[in-house]
């Protein structure tokens, strides 16, 4: 397997972040904290490891991706736009009357989106339910899955949790964003997950922590999980900062869904702009 | 409607040593100084509904009078054999309130939505439904029935009506105007558009708040030839088989006005969704003009 630089990477995750400012403010507003920390993993799973065929989304053995925090739809179409999948003008045009993209994921409407979410607990255990599918057809696919630390006080994820063990299913590899926020206060205060890494180890899981904006951590967890079978499904926590990639959005006390003006887009934008030239992004890579 | 609930809960909280009340992570600005003082009994509990639903049943149980907020999807479908054996089945009063009343949540999509609430309860025997069409008719229910020891459930719409707002009484309708020609059911918030339509017509207007138990004996008593309007912001149908039962023994011709029984797959704003599922004076006028001529 070839990896990716950490440039590559993190200049992938860069216009991640880029496409996701351009579909929310398309609609004025939308779950913007959600949806920026995961434009690091994303881009690593996208760059280096799902195995999906842009010019044909349905390819029947291809990889899923399940986000089952599902609000944070805008970065998954942001990523597939980057991958060809979806064509980025699509991406001018969430959540209106007779859009094709909406802010929550829906598998029916958005291509590459592997399942319907909105209804936070759940994704994991369809991911799961997929993971076992591919093995009783034994086509060798992969199962990618993102939850939220907020989403999991909801029961059904450690019935996933369970489940996916008990039939040791290898070839799930999930990742929590652990941001420490949700809606409404800090996940510590409002509902500790304790220490996920252990939970999820007594679960029968691998499990290892990384930074969530550290791609070449991140590259190397998968990597592992996909060079080194042991027969358990593997969870990836990630320690993310909800909003991460814009300064003026992490600062923000409670960033999860914000109204979008022309102000705070400049900034936003104007940050980013900042990064890519750290990034020695050319023009034509960054528009 | 939600900012006078919330003072109605803090009020509550301070004043009533055993009630409690929990959210499921929704914006609680309004009350920070209460959860302060009160964090064991008001409180955002996190992202579990079906499990919150059992463990208020417990707190019934040991005489406390629980209070449940969240987002209305999560809080009746997610949570219903909880609802059933927990609430239900157990006799256990527990207070359900309920934000994002059908398309209230107009642009996140279906997992959203809640136009099936009434629809979903109604199959429960023993809980009770309520639909405020304002912030007063709201304070008004609520403390009508707040510890009565059943489970209610009320649904909390940002719409509420502007210009007509009568008291109102749990259980019981309000006649809003008499006529003969036939019977318009106006519920909750479609209230406003209902009267305008109305006034000055030969009908008469009911008004619903409560929806389960379902006030039979006064439509009974307006039966218009069998011609009634149902004019609600749920699924259609949803209150069918209490029209129906209101006239026991006599034919009706019901015609409706309310969202039809598919999955919504688009998005926009409230006002776009009211005019897509034809929730509009238009069509209350249209109906009710097929409804008389034939
Ligand atoms: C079952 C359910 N309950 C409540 C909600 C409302 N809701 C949407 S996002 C959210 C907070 C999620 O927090 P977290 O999982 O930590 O997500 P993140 O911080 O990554 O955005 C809540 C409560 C929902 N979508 N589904
Ligand atoms: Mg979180």
């Amino acid at each position: 397997m070839v990896l990716s630089s950490q440039k590559t990477l993190e200049q992938n995750a860069l216009r991640i972040r880029k496409g996701i400012i351009q579909a929310i403010c398309s609609n004025k507003g939308g779950h913007i904290g959600g949806s920026l920390d995961l434009a690091d993993v994303l881009s690593v799973i996208y760059t280096d490891f799902i195995r999906i065929d842009p010019q044909t989304p349905k390819w029947d053995n291809r990889d899923f991706m399940i986000i089952s925090k599902g609000h944070a739809g805008p970065a998954l179409y942001s990523t597939l736009a980057l991958k060809g999948v979806i064509d980025y003008s699509r991406l001018n045009n969430l959540n209106n009357p007779n859009s094709l993209l909406p802010g929550h994921c829906d598998r029916n409407k958005v291509p590459g989106v592997d399942a319907t979410t909105g209804s936070l607990g759940q994704g994991l255990s369809i991911a799961v339910g997929a993971a076992l599918g591919a093995k009783i057809k034994d086509s060798g696919q992969r199962v990618f899955c993102i939850i939220g630390d907020g989403e999991s006080a909801e029961g059904q994820i450690w019935e996933a949790a369970q489940f996916a063990a008990h039939y040791k299913l290898d070839n799930i590899i999930a990742f929590l964003d652990w941001n420490n926020m949700q809606i409404d206060g800090s996940v510590e205060e409002v509902m500790s997950i304790g220490d996920p890494m252990k939970k999820f180890e007594a679960f029968g899981w691998n499990s290892t922590l990384v930074k969530g904006d550290d791609v070449l951590a991140i590259q190397k967890a998968i990597n592992f999980a996909i060079e080194s079978p042991n027969k358990k499904p593997t969870m990836i926590v990630l320690k993310t900062i909800k909003g991460r990639g814009a300064k003026c959005i992490e600062e923000l006390p409670n960033n999860h869904c914000l109204g979008f003006n022309d102000d705070l887009k400049e900034k936003v934008l104007e940050e980013l702009k900042e990064r890519a030239v750290e990034l020695d992004m050319e023009e034509e890579q960054w528009n | 409607m939600r900012r006078a609930f919330l003072k109605r809960v803090a009020e509550m909280i301070r004043n009533e040593a055993d009630t409690t009340f929990f959210t499921v992570d929704i914006g609680m600005w309004a009350i920070r100084d209460v959860l302060k003082e009160f964090p064991d009994r008001c409180t955002n509990v996190g992202i579990y509904e079906d499990g919150m639903f059992s463990i208020a049943a417990g707190m019934a149980r040991r005489g406390l009078v629980p209070t449940i907020f969240g987002i209305q999807p999560y809080l009746v479908e997610r949570t219903l054999e909880q609802i059933k054996m927990d609430l239900a089945y157990q006799k256990l009063g527990v207070n359900v309130i309920g934000t994002g009343a059908a398309v209230d949540y107009p642009k996140y999509g279906y997992s959203h939505y809640c136009a099936e609430d009434l629809h979903v309860i109604k199959a429960i025997p023993g809980c009770e439904f309520i639909a405020p069409g304002s912030a007063k008719q709201f304070i008004q229910l609520f403390n009508q029935t707040y510890r009565n020891g059943h489970p209610t459930f009320f649904r909390v719409s940002d719409h509420p009506n502007q210009n007509n707002d009568p008291d109102v009484e749990f259980g019981k309708a309000v006649v809003m105007q008499k006529g003969s020609k036939a019977t318009v059911i106006a519920v909750s918030i479609m209230l406003d558009a209902v009267m305008e339509v109305c006034k000055g017509k030969d009908v008469t207007v009911l008004y619903y708040t409560t929806l389960e138990p379902f006030d039979r004996e006064t439509l009974g008593q307006y039966y218009n030839n069998g011609k009634i309007l149902v004019v609600e912001p749920e699924f259609e149908g949803s209150l069918t088989f209490d029209i129906t039962k209101s006239f026991e023994g006599k034919p009706v011709q019901i015609e409706s006005v309310a969202f039809p029984r598919e999955i919504f797959r688009n998005y926009g704003t409230y006002e776009e969704k009211m005019q897509y599922y034809g929730l509009t004076k238009e069509n209350i006028e249209k109906k009710l003009e097929v409804l008389i001529r034939v």
